[in-house]
């Protein structure tokens, strides 16, 4: 009489191969690691005063130039500062600022030290220009493609405002509308005078 | 055909044809809420969160719509349209994700992940009982060599004696 040995038992437990094994924590810890850097990001807030605002090249409406290029590149404005404004032709805060801007823009503007950029964001282009034809705006705009500058930003909503040195280091945010061109002029003279 | 009568007819026939004409450019195609709808719904509002195009209520949805119905009349595609939304506002806008770079994890991942479960269910039920119970030692006495197995009850009252026998020798 021949006795089953647990070796031999055709009942004996099959284990999952280890290689199975190690490839199924490889993979929850990689995905893991996904979840947690994207809850990351997304708890990040906007970028902060004193960071290195990040760098963009913006495609302006024609009529909109800056110096008559159609981009404009920020880290190309070096020892200038540059007001750069976020808004969106659905966005009605937005409105209560417009004006202002481009009269601190044009006060500005002959002394070329400081430069005003708007950002359009998601918005449609004929009604983006009927928004800056509205307002009489004159400063370089352009469309935010593919929201590339405000996911660079991390920008919250509409309108926001940042003000960034010669350095390229951010000065001054601005969460929703300015409420007269005093208050951008003595914000950009702060600025200024750091 | 005389003369004057094709001085007669000549004027019918081109008004008839311009009324054909003007039909035909009345017909031409204006886009329906459907056909715009069609599109918008495989758009999300790139402002909202979670809302599709199609049923968004603000005013910057109702600009895409009509940003869509523009594009229709042009003759642009579905995919064109769905590109210049992609161009304009970022791949997020897309109901359905791009296949490409890590948005592949969320086509693959999920059923990878129902295919390891059902393997697993299948592994559980279809498992062996003795596997089980290996370890745990078995209280009913082996029936000796040359006797018939008892049923249950009687093997319990086998123990059930022996253990009392036991207890009287102690």
């Amino acid at each position: 009489m021949t006795q089953s040995t647990p070796e031999n038992s055709p009942l004996k437990k099959r284990g999952v191969p280890l290689w199975v094994q190690v490839l199924v924590w490889a993979g929850l810890i990689g995905l893991l690691g996904l979840v947690a850097l994207g809850l990351n990001r997304s708890q990040q807030g906007t970028v902060q005063v004193g960071d290195k605002a990040p760098d963009f090249t913006l495609t302006n409406f024609s009529g909109y130039e800056y110096d008559g290029a159609s981009q404009v590149k920020l880290s190309g404005l070096k020892d200038k500062i540059v007001v750069v404004n976020f808004w969106a032709s659905w966005c009605k805060p937005c409105e209560q600022e417009a004006a202002d801007l481009e009269a601190a823009w044009r006060e500005y503007q002959p002394d070329g030290k400081v430069v005003f950029l708007g950002v359009d964001y998601v918005d449609t282009e004929p009604e983006a220009r009927g928004y800056l034809e509205q307002f009489g705006i004159t400063f370089p705009n352009g469309a935010d493609l593919g929201t590339r500058i405000s996911q660079a930003f991390r920008i919250k909503g509409v309108p926001e405002t940042y003000i960034v040195d010669g350095n390229g280091v951010i000065q001054y945010i601005q969460v929703g509308p300015f409420q007269s061109v005093d208050e951008i002029k003595s914000v950009v003279e702060s600025v200024r005078a750091k | 055909m005389t003369m004057k009568r094709l001085i007669w007819i000549t004027p019918i026939i081109l008004v008839f044809a311009a009324l054909w004409v003007g039909i035909a450019f009345a017909q031409d195609p204006t886009p329906s809420d459907d056909d715009v709808n069609r599109i918008a719904k495989q758009l999300f509002c790139p402002v909202c969160e979670n809302t599709p195009l199609d049923v968004c209520p603000t005013q910057a949805c109702a600009q895409w719509r009509a940003l869509i119905r523009d594009k229709l009349a042009a003759g642009w595609t579905d995919e064109q349209i769905k590109q210049y939304f992609v161009d304009q506002y970022g791949a997020r806008v897309l109901s359905e994700p791009p296949r490409t770079g890590l948005n592949w994890l969320v086509y693959i991942v999920p059923p990878v992940l129902f295919v390891l479960g059902v393997i697993i269910l299948a592994r559980t039920f279809h498992s062996p009982k003795e596997s089980k119970g290996g370890d745990s030692p078995n209280l009913t006495p082996a029936p000796v060599a040359g006797t018939p197995a008892q049923p249950a009850s009687e093997s319990d009252d086998y123990v059930a004696r022996l253990e009392e026998e036991l207890k009287k020798r102690n």
